[in-house]
């Protein structure tokens, strides 16, 4: 029964970004990317389950956008940028960088492609090495990677390191000397000195105060002019993706459930988990009135995640079918990618609907048996 | 820098000052002590003229032991200052002179089994780490574990019995060859002193390496999983700089510490090592000494420790700070 769901749903996904990484002005194709990180029994090391951490997730960032990526915490914004920069290995799917396939790359070409597709770490205090300076930690991997001529070295630096509001006389001196948004710019300027393409920022300003955050931002949005830069921004913060984004991916429990450019989606969300996200933010003006969808219940476990609709346990318009289908991502309106059987075509209804009165009738069939 | 060094001194001073008073009350007080077996040994002589308690009383007077602990320790610190450690009463020679005659094997046993156990201890522990519940971790592991908890003189026991007895590799004891040692060349005569540390060396480098090995592994264990290793990674470092430049500078640290304190190592002797191998090395002297009750020398000899356990562990602090730019020592 569980196959007949993932195939039904897998078999429609497939076609959809269909060839997408032909197209030269997509920078990032992601298609049906899952990450299952495996449960295994304390004592034989024998696999007992998944966390299904990312499970079919697919999305397209165009050249020179940022793609927000929202979500609650552990829904596996994270996982997904840590796989497409093959820090960690995929399940399944494809990821295409530049209509390349990150994950028939080998060791050595995976290597060489790294600085092309560069990261910024939610937590500036720990993803600095506290015994290097400044200027190495920016420099190391510049070197590395030859990206430029050793004469030219010192200088190039000191431009990345001004770029992003740091002062030469800074390259001396080591991470612990520096205040949590110094550090998240040399982090940024970490990203930038390798000449990369993308960028992927994973909260970037979540561990910065409000101020700062701002600064951070701006000058994130300062460089992309600049320099041409693809972003994806994983945050929890809705304004400030609001702020950010050119298009904003919506995650519930390891699926994309909503996808759409950042007004259209803030205007009229369509899944009705964005819709209660959205409802949540809060408006800086006392006499309005919020209207606030209060979800039941909390996120279920990834690990054990409901059938059907994962959303269907907390969801306003739950029907039918969602306790059994996993809804297909699908082209809802032009550009705007929904998961929500509301918005199924009635050819693709009655489809499912068949497909339903099948289960049911074997669910039937098997409590009978159980029975006798 | 120096202000702390100096204070760190100081306080070492005043730290050894009630170590050496505690060592020297347990000397004095210990039942059986050098002077009483003396008394029994001259009194029961054939033709003895005194009882055992005229000997006891004389000696006493002699080896200065009637003053009390108290006055017999100030009258040991003064001349200790002085660096005076007086003679040993064993080997009625100056301790320093035993000490300057037996240290040189017990320091070459020691860089020569401190050597084997950061080549070994070391590159495992990183392996282990790297390979966290593989195969080579699950090995390394029981391995160490092994090493840690094996006893030296089993082990001893067990090395002879295969490589002595069975194979006739080597001698069971000795530092030399009696038989063909004189008839040598130098270069001979420092190779058959060689071939008898080999033994030695093996026992003390198998029961030091677990420790170490268990520290590397833990320190970079937790190094590599903190997240400027995955920067390190995601900007397209090499995994061998990723490991031995970024993760291993880090874990330098906590080694420097380890070594800092295994200082002291060099110099101690392995009392049970040296005893059962037969070599005349400082660690088979202070056991001698300790057994007859030699104050002199057990006060010269644990004096030397101290001193070198407090500096060992200053030297660590200092390095410590030279590690990690972080520290500032004040």
């Amino acid at each position: 029964m569980a196959d007949k769901t993932i195939q039904a749903h897998d078999a429609y996904s497939a076609d959809l970004f269909k060839d997408a990484e032909k197209n030269p002005e997509n920078l990032l194709v992601v298609k049906n990317l899952k990450k299952y990180f495996p449960i295994k029994s304390s004592f034989f090391k024998m696999t007992v389950g998944n966390v299904k951490a990312v499970d079919g997730v697919s999305f397209v960032i165009k050249k020179g956008t940022t793609m927000g990526l929202v979500g609650e915490s552990g829904c596996g914004k994270s996982t997904i940028g840590r796989t497409i920069l093959r820090l960690i290995e995929k399940t399944e799917g494809e990821v295409f960088f530049n209509g390349e396939d990150v994950f028939k790359l080998s060791k050595a070409e995976l290597r060489a492609h790294r600085p092309n597709i560069q990261i910024i770490f939610q937590d500036p205090y720990s993803s600095l090495s506290p015994r290097i300076p400044v200027g190495e930690i920016i420099g190391e991997a510049v070197r590395e990677h030859h990206i430029v001529s050793p004469a030219e070295f010192d200088d190039y630096i000191t431009r990345v390191m001004e770029a992003c509001g740091l002062a030469e006389y800074h390259k001396d001196r080591y991470p612990h000397e520096f205040s949590g948004g110094q550090r998240q710019r040399i982090c940024i300027a970490r990203a930038l000195a390798l000449n990369p393409d993308f960028i992927l920022c994973d909260e970037p300003v979540s561990a910065l105060d409000v101020s700062i955050q701002a600064q951070i931002i701006n000058l994130l949005r300062d460089l992309q002019k600049e320099f041409g830069l693809t972003y994806l921004f994983i945050s929890h913060d809705l304004s400030v993706v609001e702020h950010i984004s050119d298009t904003v991916g919506v995650m519930y429990l390891g699926n994309l459930v909503e996808y759409a450019e950042t007004d259209k989606l803030f205007s009229k969300p369509l899944h009705p988990y964005t819709q209660a996200l959205f409802s949540a933010i809060p408006v800086p003006d006392p006499d309005y009135k919020m209207n606030r969808i209060i979800l039941e219940g909390s996120i279920p476990s990834p690990a054990n995640p409901p059938s059907g609709c994962k959303f269907h346990t907390r969801c306003r318009e739950c029907m039918e079918v969602c306790k059994y289908l996993n809804p297909d991502f699908a082209e809802v309106e032009p550009e705007h990618y929904c998961a929500c059987h509301l918005y199924n075509s009635p050819a693709r209804k009655a489809e499912l609907d068949k497909l339903v009165a099948e289960m049911k009738r074997e669910e039937e069939k098997k409590a009978e048996e159980s029975k006798k | 820098m120096l202000k702390y060094s100096i204070k760190r001194l100081l306080y070492s001073a005043i730290i050894l000052f009630f170590v050496m008073f505690i060592i020297y009350t347990l000397m004095y007080v210990m039942p059986g002590n050098y002077v009483q077996t003396k008394a029994m040994e001259l009194a029961t002589k054939p033709g003895a003229t005194k009882s055992a308690d005229e000997w006891l009383a004389d000696l006493n007077r002699q080896y200065g032991m009637d003053q009390g602990i108290i006055s017999g320790y100030f009258t040991w610190l003064k001349s200790a200052v002085k660096l005076d450690f007086g003679d040993s009463w064993k080997w009625n020679k100056a301790c320093t002179q035993v000490f300057s005659e037996r240290i040189w094997y017990s320091f070459a046993l020691n860089v020569i089994t401190m050597f084997f156990q950061i080549i070994i201890a070391i590159p495992l522990g990183i392996h282990a780490a790297r390979k966290q519940y593989g195969f080579s971790d699950y090995f390394a592991t029981v391995f160490s574990m092994v090493c840690i908890s094996m006893p030296s003189f089993f082990l001893i026991t067990l090395l002879k019995l295969i490589f002595a007895v069975k194979l006739k590799w080597f001698d069971l004891t000795g530092m030399i060859d009696p038989r063909i040692h004189d008839s040598l060349s130098d270069f001979g005569k420092f190779l058959d002193v060689a071939k008898h540390y080999v033994l030695p060396v093996i026992t003390i480098t198998i029961i030091s390496i677990g420790g170490l090995m268990r520290y590397t592994r833990t320190n970079m264990l937790e190094v590599l999983s903190s997240d400027y290793i995955r920067t390190a990674r995601a900007k397209g470092v090499p995994e061998r700089k990723v490991i031995y430049s970024h993760a291993f500078r880090n874990t330098l640290i906590t080694l420097i510490t380890i070594l800092g304190g295994s200082l002291v190592s060099l110099f101690s002797g392995a009392i049970i090592t040296e005893q059962l191998f037969g070599l005349t090395g400082i660690g088979q002297a202070s056991y001698q000494s300790m057994v007859v009750g030699d104050i002199p020398f057990t006060m010269f000899y644990l004096a030397f420790i101290s001193l070198l356990t407090l500096l060992g562990n200053l030297l660590a602090d200092l390095l410590y700070a030279a590690a990690d730019p972080r520290v500032r020592l004040a």
